[in-house]
């Protein structure tokens, strides 16, 4: 099943944690009494940051959770570039491919990645621990090439950071 | 060396905790604002001061602030625009990682000013990190007294929230900002009516950029008059500038506005020249929305005079021989670099971002990617190179939101400027897969 039709899916909601459930609740009351749909970008931020990606079922809970229909979360949900509508590697390569960081090598950065961990963009390798995506300007174009990981900024990459990265990544993702 | 405004402090270690801030003069505008003005006196000073927005659009933010729409009782919204995503700029990221009180001390000054009680900051959600931050400060201004209830003791209360977007550079644009603040699609709002009639959630809003709203401080602080003697004409103030590409020292830097572009290229204080010896080739100044300048045309106008970083003398000669100061996202191209594939590069940018409203940019983005594409893998021909001025001028001022003019622009420029290096992909497509063109020769007339 396709998730970027989410209508196509009839999944039961799921449940989230409680540290999620305490984050959600409150992103909600950062918002006055009647606008609680402003907080759903955080909210999926949230599910996606305990699940790794944001299904269906997840969804449907953030819709129950709003009081708003499940449309208005996968409307949502499918405009954003930064949601995974499916299933990801534990760590997810988002490395930008945009003008300033391609004049630095950010095509040779995307290549080397692609054959140090034999995928290519938009595959998972068979062990679940990377996803190499391309991702358009992430707002650190003095510091390119870089990607983003987790939130986190890695730049100014180069063969020897990107061996290093992945190393510490593949040992804290062990651990 | 240019005098900062904004960020000389930017590197004191612990600047971005609120006890240090303090120490180092900050929260002097709140002060100043709350217990000695009137809201009106703050957008008098900066109306005098001549700040333009620093987002891009370059208008005049006292203008703006003088547009919100004050109906009794119906409540009003300030939203800092932190959603910087046009290709080329990063100078917001690095002000509010650095110095997160100053985006909040610019926040309650202007809220203040224009009577909103309710604030929002709206970061792209790449920016999580810097997001943490901000909360973190936030939270240190809520327990030392400088937002919430009775600010002061002025009886002025403001409430401030920031809040992430979710990768869409279309929220840049402010009213598809507004749409996702409202927790819907970025797809931009027809205007009218503006945000400062009809914003967030229908109330007056004004939406103005991180950087905007920081030089709110400056301008408090020492007068909107001493403000405005800084610069060139109706550049006034400083700027910070976002510099990438090939320079040998790129980054951020805060300039006064009226320096000229040779120094800030090549002196010692600011990019340091073209990395690894090479020539420039071309130069985009404003962020990846304006057009690109061929090398003969970045320090010179057309003209002949020197071109300084100012709004005005940036866009010397239009779009024939000019192009915009933007965002100050300043990109630069060394001679290695190939023109058609950077011009392919920005228009799958612009495809990939076009919210899908508007059919001229939904399908004219796809379509001159396409043909760009083509022309860079050596399989175009001599009409495509038409065929994409024609489908420029077919989205150029026919969408709601300036994307569609954003996209367009771009194009039309390189091939403006780059017309033979265009041809030459497609008469030697072979030999364009093996090397660079190299630099253009400037036009005998100019």
């Amino acid at each position: 099943m396709k998730a970027d039709h989410p209508q196509a899916v009839n999944e039961a909601p799921i449940d989230f944690s409680a540290h999620t459930m305490a984050e959600i609740n409150r992103v909600i009351g950062l918002f006055p009494e009647g606008k609680q749909k402003s907080a759903i970008l955080r909210i999926l931020h949230f599910v996606q940051d305990e699940f790794g990606w944001v299904s269906v079922g997840a969804m449907n809970r953030v819709a129950q959770i709003l009081a708003i229909e499940p449309i208005e979360v996968y409307e949502v949900a499918t405009f954003y570039t930064m949601f995974h509508l499916d299933p990801v590697g534990k760590n997810v390569l988002e490395v930008c491919r945009t003008g300033p960081c391609q004049l630095v090598g950010s095509d040779d950065l995307i290549s080397y990645i692609e054959e140090k961990l034999d995928i290519k963009v938009g595959e998972t390798t068979k062990d679940g621990m990377f996803t190499l995506k391309t991702v358009e300007c992430l707002g650190a174009c003095g510091y390119g090439p870089m990607l983003m990981c987790k939130y986190q900024f890695y730049e100014r990459l180069n063969k020897e950071k990107v061996n290093e990265m992945l190393d510490a990544m593949r040992a804290a993702s062990n651990s | 060396m240019s005098r900062k405004l904004l960020i000389e402090h930017a590197e004191v270690p612990g600047i971005a905790s609120f006890e240090t801030y303090r120490k180092h003069g900050g929260y002097a505008s709140v002060e100043k604002a709350l217990k000695t003005m009137s809201p009106d006196e703050v957008v008098d000073e900066v109306k005098k001061s001549g700040l333009r927005g620093r987002g891009g659009a370059g208008f005049p933010t006292g203008m703006k602030w003088s547009f919100l729409a004050k109906p009794e009782g119906v409540e009003r919204h300030l939203v800092c625009n932190a959603d910087e995503s046009e290709p080329g700029t990063f100078k917001d990221r690095y002000l509010m990682e650095k110095l997160p009180h100053l985006l909040i001390e610019g926040m309650i000054t202007s809220s203040y000013a224009l009577g909103a009680r309710r604030s929002y900051i709206y970061i792209r959600g790449e920016f999580m990190y810097v997001l943490r931050i901000l909360e973190k400060a936030i939270a240190e201004a809520y327990a030392n007294g400088m937002l919430g209830k009775n600010i002061l003791g002025s009886g002025y209360d403001l409430d401030l929230v920031v809040t992430p977007g979710g990768g869409a550079y279309i929220c840049g644009e402010e009213t598809a900002l507004l749409e996702s603040l409202e927790g819907k699609r970025g797809n931009p709002r027809m205007k009218p009516p503006f945000p400062a009639v009809k914003g967030l959630w229908g109330n007056p809003t004004v939406v103005n950029n991180v950087e905007s709203i920081a030089a709110v401080v400056p301008i408090v602080n020492e007068g909107g008059e001493a403000y405005a003697q800084i610069g060139i004409e109706r550049s006034t103030g400083t700027k910070l500038i976002s510099a990438s590409g090939n320079l040998v020292r790129p980054g951020v830097y805060e300039i006064e506005l009226g320096l000229s572009v040779e120094e800030f290229i090549y002196g010692d204080d600011y990019c340091r020249g073209i990395a690894n010896g090479k020539k420039l080739k071309a130069c985009i100044p404003g962020g990846s929305s304006v057009p690109i300048l061929p090398h003969y045309l970045v320090t010179k106008t057309a003209a002949g005079t020197d071109r300084l970083m100012t709004y005005e003398s940036l866009a010397d000669g239009g779009f024939a021989s000019g192009s915009m100061l933007g965002s100050g996202g300043f990109i630069v191209f060394d001679e290695d670099q190939c023109i058609v594939r950077n011009t392919w590069n920005f228009a799958r940018f612009y495809a990939h971002e076009s919210c899908g409203q508007c059919s001229p940019c939904r399908e004219g983005t796809g379509w001159m990617e396409k043909v760009l594409f083509r022309l860079e893998h050596g399989m175009g021909t001599l009409e495509d190179i038409s065929l994409l001025e024609e489908i420029n001028k077919k989205i150029e001022g026919n969408t709601i939101c300036p994307l569609g003019d954003a996209a367009a622009w771009p194009v039309a420029a390189a091939i403006r400027h780059f017309r033979d290096e265009f041809e030459w992909h497609v008469n030697s497509p072979l030999e364009a897969q093996k090397r660079n063109y190299g630099l253009i020769q400037a036009p005998l007339e100019a």
